[in-house]
């Protein structure tokens, strides 16, 4: 197939970094490698102050990818359609290279749970969210990346593997594709699958950006490893001999660096802002 | 056997609530603790979003209490948007409610407090209204229409809530002292901050805010308190950025 990975988004084949407001300065003054930044939408739906502030100067230096948490795209109801304005108002005035969203659903009834939650892979799951994507993109009038979740557990329903499913999508909807390699690593650990056979059936042409990311490692009732994605951690070696692997064959991509919980200094997010150029430079 | 997101909901919410069936781990056994995850996830992060929304109510309650009253209040009052920053609207009415923490009478007015710094902090900008505009003679300044700033928010409290806040939130500041306040939140700049106003101050804002004129403010702040003092109102409002002119059109 035909590689299309550059009309899924307009971010540059280089390190980001998920931005956040105590940095402001600091990555103003020494972005290092950092060639643009990733945002969470819903942090950016307030009608002024400094969040928005700060979004317009970094708009000037940074490309900017738009990512969102609360659009609940997996979800068994009809897409909000406040919040589908919301986005599209968002995305209106800030001009994003990129817009992203998660498989996974959060909004039930009227309530917000504020986590990602995991969807069953049949094929109802695949006619809803092929139908919530077709939606958005209509919407925003624009192609959006659909990002692979971190598993914590299985459905006995699903019939359709996490690729294959993501792979159908993408053919369905003409959508692009985040692949977390740090959610592959979880979810194959978690599960007892092969990452690199996960990453080896991914679909790469579809690829607009990829996130490496840290995770905490618990044990599961029997024992078994358990890891969660808690985005608080240095990316580890085996996550990013994945990321090396992705990009070896499928060649240089936008790479991101998530970092959402005890947040480090500036300093330490931009060094690995750095081991992602690297990984990046074996490839370009 | 089908997981709807009604039954996956239900027992995220529920920690007593057995593991929906259909949920397994990599080798077909039931999931058990990996459910936690969720439940985990939806739970610590409303908590921490709580907390981060109500920090006098989070100091005044203290680490585990507030804790425990989130966890009832999250179950209770799952929030309604995915725009976090809204989350917690009617915490201060729950509190109200709330039997375990009944003796801590103010603690309501310190949770109003919390939520009108937050929408203040996200609310729109606008310029301030430069001291000069107030230069004109007195029968044009009586007349004279100003707005608030869409940031100003007004709490009228029978607790000495400004002064309460001062003391969580100032090293030295002096202790509270057994009286109702008014305090007007405004943002001159970026950053939120709770100013006490003056007695018919809360009055004087009010009416500004509802389009009447300076000097229509000035009789209704008089009518309710006799010595109001327009002099203190007025500076503390234009050197806090409360005041912007209406008829400026902001870019």
């Amino acid at each position: 197939m035909l590689d299309t990975a550059s009309r899924f988004s307009d971010l540059p084949a280089a390190p980001g970094v998920g931005y956040k407001a105590q940095h402001f300065d600091a990555i103003c003054k020494d972005a290092g490698p950092v060639a643009w930044i990733e945002v969470h939408a819903e942090n950016y739906m307030g009608a002024g102050g400094r969040p928005l502030a700060q979004l317009r100067a970094l708009s000037e230096r940074f490309a900017l990818s738009i990512h969102g948490v609360g659009l609940s795209i997996g979800g068994e109801e009809p897409l909000d359609p406040d919040h589908l304005a919301r986005l599209q108002h968002l995305l209106k005035w800030s001009q994003p290279a990129s817009f992203s969203e998660h498989l996974a659903w959060s909004t039930h009834g009227a309530e917000f749970l504020n986590d990602l939650l995991p969807l069953p892979y049949t094929n109802d799951t695949l006619s809803r969210v092929a139908n919530h994507i077709d939606e958005v993109q209509e919407r925003l009038q624009r192609p959006m990346l659909l990002e692979n979740p971190s598993s914590y557990l299985a459905f006995a329903e699903s019939t359709w593997s996490e690729t294959d499913f993501l792979a159908e999508l993408v053919r369905r909807t003409g959508c692009g594709l985040l692949l977390d390699v740090n959610n592959v690593f979880i979810s194959a650990t978690n599960l007892g699958l092969s990452a690199q056979a996960y990453l080896d059936a991914f679909p790469l042409h579809a690829v607009g950006e990829i996130h490496v990311g840290g995770h905490d490692a618990q044990t599961d009732d029997h024992g078994a490893p358990l890891l969660i994605d808690s985005h608080g951690k240095p990316v580890i070696d085996p996550v990013w001999a994945l990321l090396d692997r992705v990009l070896a064959r499928g060649g240089p991509r936008p790479v991101l660096v998530e970092w959402d919980t005890d947040v480090p200094d500036w300093s330490v997010l931009r060094a690995e802002a750095e081991r992602a150029a690297t990984a990046l430079a074996l490839v370009t | 056997m089908t997981v709807s997101q009604a039954r996956f909901r239900e027992a995220v919410l529920d920690p007593a609530a057995a593991v929906p069936p259909g949920l397994q781990d990599g080798q077909r056994a039931p999931a058990g603790n990996r459910f936690s995850v969720y439940r985990n996830n939806v739970i610590v992060s409303l908590t921490e979003a709580l907390q981060t929304a109500f920090p006098l109510v989070a100091k005044l309650v203290g680490g585990d209490r507030f804790s425990r009253l989130a966890a009832v209040y999250v179950r209770e009052h799952p929030p309604k948007s995915p725009l976090m920053m809204h989350y917690g609207v009617d915490f201060p009415a729950f509190l109200e409610g709330f039997a375990p923490l009944q003796h801590i009478g103010y603690l309501p007015d310190c949770a109003r407090l919390d939520l009108l710094i937050r929408q203040s902090y996200h609310a729109a900008d606008a310029p301030p209204v430069p001291a000069e505009r107030l230069q004109c003679a007195p029968e044009d300044l009586v007349t004279l229409r100003l707005s608030l700033a869409p940031a100003v928010r007004i709490l009228r409290s029978p607790w000495p809530v400004h002064d309460i806040w001062r003391m969580n939130t100032q090293e030295g500041a002096p202790k509270p002292r057994p009286v109702a306040q008014d305090v007007m939140i405004a943002r001159p700049g970026f950053d939120p901050a709770p100013w006490l106003l003056p007695p018919g101050g809360a009055c004087w804002l009010d009416c500004l805010g509802r389009g009447l004129t300076l000097g229509e403010a000035h009789e209704a702040a008089l009518a309710e308190t006799a010595d109001f003092d327009l002099a203190a109102v007025l500076t503390l409002a234009l050197q806090s950025g409360a005041l912007t002119d209406p008829t400026t059109k902001d870019g």
